[in-house]
Parts: structure tokens; C-alpha cells; sequence
């Protein structure tokens, strides 16, 4: 999986706010076609930052940042930590948002918006407000307005956080089905570890003060991944190293406070 | 087995306590008033009847409502010109209103410069200025909506400013990311985001507009020169037509409380699928 060609590479990347807090220092990484990454870490480690830099959100202070396929606009979707909806519009108009501001009419936009409804398993909800909607089923929203214009990359800032186990886990098999149809690229920021091992191919362990990137792991186990996977030795093994190394990452926080 | 068998569940005593609170709560939150306003009527009869009051000094409830009846013609001739100043001037408000908070939020260099100046409109009593705007302008109706407007726009100015600034962080940057121009940014998210709060000071300034027209009446009116309710109120005051100053006064209260009721309504009808405001609260 982690075998495509580079899309996106961080060079030294740094980023100090105007405050004088550096969030992120010296980070590399690099981000391959149909890759599965997960940042993991504490909170403060700047892993949230280091999304809005590669959404173009946000400047690095130093360092760069490069794309290595020729990219449009519609390179990169975002699905923000709260389901961030339009509260007065249509869960259609939501997802037609993105395509709507680029001048797409509403008639064009039906079929491509019908067809991601659905695989989001929300048909027939296309006239509902997001107040009559579910945390879960607001969340399946958001992730069909990140997706609406076939971006290259998906870019997800702890989007499950909010939500109970039952309606994550659910969420996570969808996720995982969703990308494995449609081969995008995911960058997914998240704390937990769980969660980052079930999803990705690859796992970014950060630590915070300065956020830096401290260790990457590789999870090698096939996809598809279902419910079965999160119940096998081999998921409770990988768990355990990736705490490992987080324990380690808080740590060496912690040493270099000291 | 009761419960079972009946389609109605059978309550438990708090929850029958509730149920008939909330029945009860419904039913006064319209009767309750009523029922003072009818005594404190009847009450204003008693106290003429038993002091013999005369009618110029007090008039009785009857003789005011007689007053509106047989001085229908005049009094609502002139409540209709009081209307044309009062509905225009808010509809100026709204636009004046709005287009300056659409002009703050594109640029806050602009909001910085000309937003005391806003301020300094609002807290300048409107009796005050009224002489300067006696000299400048000429067209009487145009006087008396530069007051109605002066007294108006600032609810609308400051509250939709509010709203357009309180749009969540997220979805700016949803819309920078998705390459969204100012126009499209103001269109499809600052403007409905600031609904709520634009309603909310088009119900004050609904109020306050009436309240412009009738002071901007009052003060011009002193020249003889306006036809609106307030000059009857001058007027019924120089003659000592009590009844006819009552029924006068009735009337501009009643016709705030229809203004501030249907914009009441026109905010229901926009915010209900939507707005916390507008929601029942469930439980």
C-alpha cells in the first residue's frame, strides 16, 4: 500500500505562531499516493497545524512543503473535528456546497451528490436540516462534502473524537470502504490509538513541545479490515507496539521539559 | 395490566403534575393578562365614577372608545400617515442597516472608522437634533423619516454586524479552502448566519421607527405643519379633548404591539427549521 509514488513531501517543515509558540519543528514526512496516515499523538503536539499546512490553511514558517503531482484546486477535502454544516441548509445543499462554489448547478451536481448520499448511507435524508440529524449521521455529511469533489487527498482532523464507540466503529468500516473504492489519499489526525491502527497503513507518532514528528510505524496487516481484524491477536499486538511508542513520544516530551 | 391493555399510559403522579402545569401554564400565558387588563379597565371606570372626575381631566373607558369609534376617519387618516413614516423609515433602517454591516464586515479599517460615528447618531437624543434637521431639510415627509431612520438603523446596523462576524472559524475556512470569492462568502454564509441576529434588531427597530415617527410628529408638529397621530395628540391637548387624546394614544400603542407581533412572526417563520430561538424545547 505505502508503495505509490510520493504526492505530497515536508522538508524540515517548521511553524511558530506570532505568539512565539512553535507548534511544529523540523518536520519530514512524506505522503504516498493511496496512503492510509494517521498522526497520532498528544494534544499539543501539532498535529492539527500540521493538517491545516498541507490544506494551504496556514504558512510554514520555515522549511517546505511540496507537492509532487501537478495538483488543481480540488486537490484536498477537509472534514473538520465537528461536522462544521451550513444548520440552515439541506443535508443536499451541504454536500453540494463545495461543487456549488465552483460554479456547478444544482441539477449537475444530483447525480455525483445522489451517489455519495448513498454511499454514506444517508439516501432519502437528502431534505433533512443537520438539527434532525444524528452526531453520526451529521459526521456521514461532512465526510460526503470532504468527498464531493473527487479530491486527491482527504484530509480529516480527529473527525470520530466526538462520538460513542458503537457509532465510531461503524463510521471507521465505512471509512475504510469508502477509501479502498475510491483510492484516495487520507491524512487522519487523531489521539487514538485504536483508531489509527485499525484505519491506516501507516502511523505518524508525534510529540508535543515542540511538535515534531517521533517515530513511524508501519501496520502491515491486509485490508479489507473489518469488525474481524479488531478482534485478532494480530490488531491487540500492533496496538500495543504503537502504545509503546506513543508512551515513548510523551516521554521524551517530558524529558525535554525537565 | 391497566397499562397494558390501554393505549393512554397511565402516568405516574409527577409526571400527571407536570403534564397539568404545562396545560395549565398555556392556558394562562393568554388569560392571565386579559383578565388584569379587564380589571385594571374596569378599575379606571370605578375610580372616574366615584371621584366624579371630569370627563376633560379623565375621561371613562366608554367615552374613549366612543371617541375611536365616532373620530374614526380623523384619527385613522392620521394613523395611516404615522404608518407610511413609520414603515418607510424601517424599511430605509433595513436597508441602510444592512448595507453599512455588509460594507464593516468586508473591511475591518472600514468598521474601525465609521462605526462611532453610528454610535454617535444612536446616543444623541433624536429631540435634539430634530431643530438642525428642521433647518437643513425643506420636504416634511422627508424630515420626519430622517428621524424615523435615525432612531431605527442602529439596532439593525449593530446586530447584523454581530452576526456577520460570528460565523464559525471552520466554515470560513471550508469555504477559503473550497476557493469561495467574497461575494459567495457573504451570500451563502455571512448573510444567513447573521439572520438570526438581524431579526432580532429588526424587532427592536420595528418599535423604535414608530417611536421616531411619532417624536420627529411631535416636534414638527409644534409648527402645525404635520397630519399625523401625534399632531391630533397636540391638538386634542391644546383643546382639552381628553377622550380624543386617549383614543389617539391607544391606537399608537396598538399599532406597536401589531408591528412587534408580526415581526415576531416574519423571525418564527424564517428561523424555525433551523435556529435554536425558534425550537421547542423537548425534553
Amino acid at each position: 500500500m505505502s508503495d505509490g509514488a510520493p504526492l505530497l513531501v515536508m522538508n524540515n517543515v517548521g511553524k511558530t505562531f506570532s505568539n512565539g509558540v512553535t507548534a511544529l519543528d523540523g518536520v519530514n514526512l512524506t505522503i504516498r499516493e493511496g496512503d492510509f496516515v494517521s498522526l497520532l499523538g498528544p494534544s499539543g503536539c501539532g498535529k492539527s497545524t500540521a493538517l491545516r499546512l498541507i490544506a494551504g490553511l496556514s504558512m510554514p514558517t520555515t522549511g517546505r512543503l511540496e507537492w509532487r503531482k501537478a495538483v488543481g484546486d480540488d486537490c484536498v477535502g477537509f472534514v473538520f473535528q465537528e461536522p462544521t454544516l451550513l444548520p440552515w441548509a439541506s443535508v443536499f445543499d451541504n454536500v453540494w456546497l463545495p461543487l456549488r462554489l465552483r460554479g456547478v448547478s444544482r441539477k449537475e451536481a444530483a447525480p455525483v451528490v445522489g451517489e455519495l448520499l448513498e454511499r454514506v448511507h444517508l439516501s432519502g435524508f437528502e431534505n433533512a436540516v443537520p438539527r434532525e440529524l444524528s452526531g453520526g449521521m451529521k459526521m456521514r455529511v461532512s465526510i460526503a462534502r470532504g468527498l464531493v469533489t473527487k479530491p486527491r487527498v482527504l484530509l480529516m482532523d480527529e473527525p470520530f473524537a466526538a462520538l460513542d464507540e458503537i457509532t465510531r466503529f461503524k463510521l471507521n468500516n465505512d471509512l475504510l470502504e469508502l477509501w479502498q473504492d475510491e483510492r484516495f489519499t487520507v491524512v487522519f489526525v487523531t489521539h487514538s490509538v485504536f483508531e489509527s491502527v485499525f484505519l491506516s497503513n501507516r502511523i505518524v507518532v508525534m510529540a508535543a513541545r515542540p511538535g515534531r514528528v517521533h517515530d513511524e510505524i508501519a501496520i502491515d496487516a491486509a485490508y479489507p479490515r473489518d469488525d474481524s481484524f479488531r478482534t485478532s491477536p494480530d490488531y491487540a499486538a500492533l496496538c500495543r507496539q504503537a502504545s509503546d511508542v506513543l508512551v515513548e513520544a510523551i516521554n521524551s516530551t517530558r524529558g525535554a521539559a525537565a | 395490566m391497566t397499562a397494558v391493555e390501554n393505549p393512554v399510559v397511565a402516568l405516574d403522579p409527577e409526571e400527571a403534575r407536570r403534564l397539568r402545569n404545562a396545560r395549565l401554564e398555556r392556558i394562562g400565558r393568554w388569560l392571565l393578562p386579559l383578565i388584569i387588563m379587564a380589571l385594571a379597565i374596569f378599575l379606571w371606570d370605578r375610580i372616574c365614577v366615584w371621584n366624579g372626575i371630569p370627563q376633560y381631566i379623565l375621561p371613562r373607558p366608554g367615552v374613549v372608545l366612543k371617541t375611536l369609534v365616532n373620530d374614526a376617519g380623523l384619527l385613522f387618516g392620521s394613523l395611516l400617515v404615522t404608518l407610511k413614516i413609520t414603515f418607510l423609515g424601517l424599511a430605509l433602517a433595513v436597508i441602510g442597516g444592512v448595507g453599512l454591516a455588509v460594507l464593516f464586515t468586508q473591511s475591518k479599517w472600514v468598521e474601525m472608522s465609521f462605526f462611532p460615528f453610528a454610535v454617535v447618531l444612536q446616543v444623541t437624543p433624536i429631540v435634539a437634533i430634530f431643530p438642525l434637521i428642521n433647518i437643513y431639510v425643506d420636504n416634511q415627509t422627508a424630515k420626519l423619516l430622517l428621524c424615523a431612520w435615525i432612531v431605527a438603523f442602529f439596532p439593525i446596523l449593530s446586530n447584523t454586524t454581530l452576526g456577520l462576524n460570528s460565523v464559525d472559524r471552520n466554515l470560513l475556512d471550508l469555504f477559503r479552502l473550497n476557493g469561495a470569492t467574497r461575494w459567495q462568502e457573504l451570500w451563502h454564509l455571512r448573510l444567513p448566519a447573521a439572520m438570526p441576529y438581524f431579526l432580532g434588531g429588526l424587532k427592536i427597530a420595528g418599535g423604535l421607527s414608530l417611536i421616531g415617527a411619532v417624536v420627529a410628529e411631535f416636534v414638527a408638529g409644534a409648527s402645525g405643519q404635520s397630519s399625523g397621530l401625534a399632531s391630533r395628540i397636540i391638538e386634542a391637548g391644546y383643546r382639552l379633548n381628553a377622550p380624543r387624546l386617549f383614543a389617539a394614544l391607544i391606537l399608537i400603542s396598538l399599532t406597536g404591539i401589531v408591528i412587534f407581533l408580526v415581526l415576531s412572526l416574519v423571525s418564527h417563520l424564517a428561523l424555525r427549521r433551523w435556529h435554536e430561538s425558534a425550537l421547542k424545547q423537548e425534553r
